[in-house]
């Protein structure tokens, strides 16, 4: 399933969703459903030159003559009972995402091809669905049920493919017929610019065989090389890969089930089983998975992605059990199985070779094996950000002197980080607990620069009866935004034992200058708590 | 009383000292804090594998009962890690955990990890699991104020998965009142004067009053602890003294100022 297998057959089929809009998708398979009764014609404007024009439009108003491009008023004359629609590209691109989505389920390269094309990568997935013809009308059979209008091919390019579908559907071509397949097509299937395509029909050449009969050189000197490489892909004599969506996951693998599923049982019971064998198929490579991803395919076609985070490679599939387990319990919007899942998928998206250890006779290789595999169950159930270890940083200011990062990458970088050892016999000259705000509070001091006497916080007065400092810490100018004052910290202690860490914000008369004659009072702040 | 009856009481004493053993457990492991008169209470130090709570009844006097903890912490954990859970709104209200003051008590901030829990349930269940996890030293659980969830029903749970791997579990409670639980004791902790060692200097090493409230085997007490950043252990106040356990410093007394006495007169 690699997608650089080079050598071996490599096919792609590419579907074209032909309803464009979400919205005239479901009118238009209501419309179907009546069809008989009353035949109104549909069509989605875009605005094109200062004009609205059709963007596309459905089979009843192709059978009125109306045609993509043609302006709205002229469409309107021939067809007075048209129904119109505003383009709406957003829609339409996450509609077509979801159909990528589901998409998924028949083989995990599918890549885009706005506005409107998927093209599959199925080269070795064939099999898993009865063939090449069976594979095709059941991506068409599912897609026309929702109202979608299908063309697919196969073939062993994408341009190929991608060129056969715009006007043929169904056609499965043989490998090394790409040529004949493609040379009675019409220049425009192409799919390149417009300018090229007028270009080639004045100089006469209507089909691609046309083209392809002329010397390379004399297109690439008239239309430049990208026009050649395209056709060259085109006759299959050349391929590019196509650019799948998502990466591939290093190990997949996946349970189907012919009824769907809604249980809560039969669904922990698949993940735990597939679990096994996504950690049996890994450990043949001697990997263990760090991110793993469980994909659950509703029959409506609804795809849920749910992601998990390891701190270490994990080999054992009662830890990915418990993690999916944590996670799955902890989900704001739980899983909705709705109509069941027919498909649940189990990837490692992220693995890494595991260095195997010995476990028994050292005591710090299982204890770091535990508090990390600990680590990622919570992590799992409340988030990584919320699980958080401890890095030193280079500078003086309080607030900046400790980075909290998540424990889940950062445990093994925390537990070897170096910190400034602290002076001996010395007592605390940092608070335990510090505000990440400091709080204004109300200072009455003796002297303008001198400790503070008295002070209010919290609504609450304090009687300082010791106080230690200042300790001057200046703001780094190097990375100053704004200005920020110079801050001198006291220690306090106030009347009934209770100890803080208060600055005063600013150098009296030296940053806090007289206003207009005025005193301008320092401000202070209360910054931490000592124990 | 009659055989029968002396047979049934001593099966149901049999009974209970089952139950209150859990199974017939060995005398738990202990670890002296450090204070002579306190370990001499708790017969040899507090007990591991159990679960211990931390009472700041004001909020003013969190910062104290989280020292507190935090040297309980060291001394039951060693050179394990710890794992605080906490409140979000515990931060706000307390301030957050700093490293550099961590470092200061002596502590090693590279042996914490701590989780953020969004509402108290999830604190509850992270502590859970954690207390099961036998890598760790001890797991601080760090809550605000009163709430229903700690109940009996919770503290059992922690006792049980405290009993079971044998990590420590501490509680802190700010501005929340005792209420009937499984801890193994029960401590309020206030801030209490810490005088500076020496004439040179005007700041002195964190002291604590601690007050032993509950010991579910022994007697209970009142002491003055002074927490020793260097040598990581608990200590009695050298300059402190021993018969007063009240703070020592007198509230200022209020004095009419001389002058405007005078001109009164």
């Amino acid at each position: 399933m690699d997608g650089a297998v080079i050598g071996s057959r490599e096919e792609s089929a590419s579907t074209q969703a032909k309803a464009i809009s979400s919205v005239i998708a479901v009118s238009h398979e209501q419309q179907d459903t009546d069809a008989s009764a009353s035949i109104i014609p549909i069509v989605v404007v875009a605005k094109q030159n200062n004009a609205l024009r059709i963007f596309a439009l459905d089979d009843a108003a192709a059978r009125f003559g109306l045609a993509v491009g043609l302006p709205l008023a002229n469409a309107r004359a021939i067809c007075p009972q048209l129904k119109v629609f505003d383009v709406d590209e957003t829609a339409d691109v996450r509609t077509l995402n979801a159909i990528a989505e589901w998409c998924d389920r028949f083989t995990p390269l599918v890549a885009l091809d706005a506005p409107d094309g998927l093209l599959l990568d199925i080269t070795g997935c064939v099999h898993l669905f009865g063939g090449e013809a069976a594979m095709m009308r059941l991506v068409c059979d599912a897609l026309t049920a929702q109202g979608f209008a299908v063309s697919a091919a196969i073939a062993g390019t994408a341009v190929c493919a991608r060129t056969l579908t715009r006007h043929l559907h169904g056609r499965i071509v043989v490998p090394g017929e790409e040529a004949c397949a493609v040379k009675p097509l019409p220049v425009s299937a192409l799919g390149a610019d417009e300018s090229v395509i007028t270009g080639l029909r004045r100089a006469g050449l209507k089909t691609i065989g046309d083209v392809a009969s002329r010397t390379r050189s004399e297109i690439t000197a008239r239309f430049g090389a990208g026009f050649t490489a395209l056709l060259e892909q085109a006759l299959g004599h050349g391929d590019a890969p196509i650019s799948p969506r998502q990466p591939l996951p290093d190990t997949i693998v996946e349970k189907r089930f012919a009824d769907p599923v809604t249980t809560e049982a039969v669904i922990s019971a698949t993940l735990s089983r597939l679990a096994e064998m996504l950690v049996a198929a890994m450990s043949q490579q001697g990997k263990g998975a760090r991110q793993l991803a469980a994909q659950f395919f509703r029959t409506d076609g609804a795809v849920r992605t749910i992601l998990v985070d390891t701190g270490q490679p994990v080999t054992q599939g009662a830890v990915i059990d418990r993690l999916f387990a944590e996670r799955l319990g902890s989900l704001n919007d739980p899983l909705d199985p709705g109509f069941g899942f027919d498909l649940i998928r189990l990837s490692a998206s992220r693995t890494e070779i595991v260095v195997p250890q010995q476990r028994d006779l050292d005591a710090n290789v299982h204890d770091h094996d535990e508090l990390s595999a600990l680590i990622d169950r919570i992590t799992a159930r409340i988030g990584g950000r919320r699980v958080v270890v401890y890095l030193p940083q280079d500078t003086h200011i309080p607030e900046r002197a400790v980075l909290t990062v998540p424990a889940q990458q950062y445990l093994a970088a925390a537990s070897l980080a170096v910190w400034p050892a602290r002076a001996e016999g010395e007592p605390p000259l940092r608070p335990l607990r510090l505000f990440e705000r400091p709080e204004l509070i109300k200072v009455i001091a003796q002297v303008p620069d001198g400790p503070p006497a008295r002070f209010v916080w919290r609504r609450a007065t304090h009687a300082v009866v010791r106080a230690e400092g200042p300790e001057r810490v200046a703001m780094e100018w190097w990375r100053c935004e704004g200005e920020m004052l110079t801050r001198d910290y006291f220690r306090v202690e106030d009347e009934g034992g209770l100890r803080f860490w208060l600055y005063r914000d600013g150098l009296y008369e030296r940053e806090i200058v007289q206003q207009e004659g005025m005193a301008v009072q320092p401000n202070w702040f209360m910054h931490g708590l000592f124990a | 009383m009659t055989g029968a009856r002396m047979h049934l009481l001593t099966t149901l004493r049999g009974d209970i000292a089952r139950i209150e053993t859990s199974g017939g457990a060995s005398t738990p492991d202990r670890v002296a804090l450090g204070h002579a008169e306190a370990d001499a209470t708790l017969r040899g130090g507090l007990a591991r594998g159990a679960i211990h709570e931390v009472f700041a009844e004001a909020g003013r006097h969190s910062a104290a009962a989280t020292g507190f903890v935090a040297g309980l912490a060291r001394r039951v954990a060693a050179r394990r890690p710890l794992l605080w859970v906490r409140q979000d709104f515990s931060d706000i209200e307390t301030g957050a955990l700093s490293m550099s003051g961590w470092a200061e008590l002596g502590l090693d901030p590279c042996l914490l990890v701590t989780v953020r829990a969004a509402d108290l349930d999830t604190a509850l269940r992270t502590a859970a699991d954690a207390l099961a996890c036998d890598a760790l030293g001890a797991v601080v659980l760090d809550v605000w104020g009163r709430s229903r969830q700690l109940d009996l029903v919770a503290s059992r749970k922690l006792t049980l998965a405290a009993q079971a791997s044998g990590v420590t579990g501490l509680l802190l409670r700010v501005a929340a009142e005792p209420a009937p639980s499984t801890a193994e004791t029960r401590w309020i902790v206030r801030a209490a004067h810490a005088p500076p060692p020496s004439a040179g200097s005007a700041w002195g090493a964190p002291v604590f009053e601690a007050q032993l409230v509950r010991n579910r085997h022994g007697p209970v007490g009142r002491w003055i602890m002074e927490w020793k950043c260097d040598e990581c252990l608990f200590a009695k106040p050298v300059n402190q003294p021993t018969s007063d356990p009240q703070p020592v410093a007198a509230a200022p007394v209020h004095r009419p100022h001389p002058a405007r006495a005078r001109r009164a007169g």
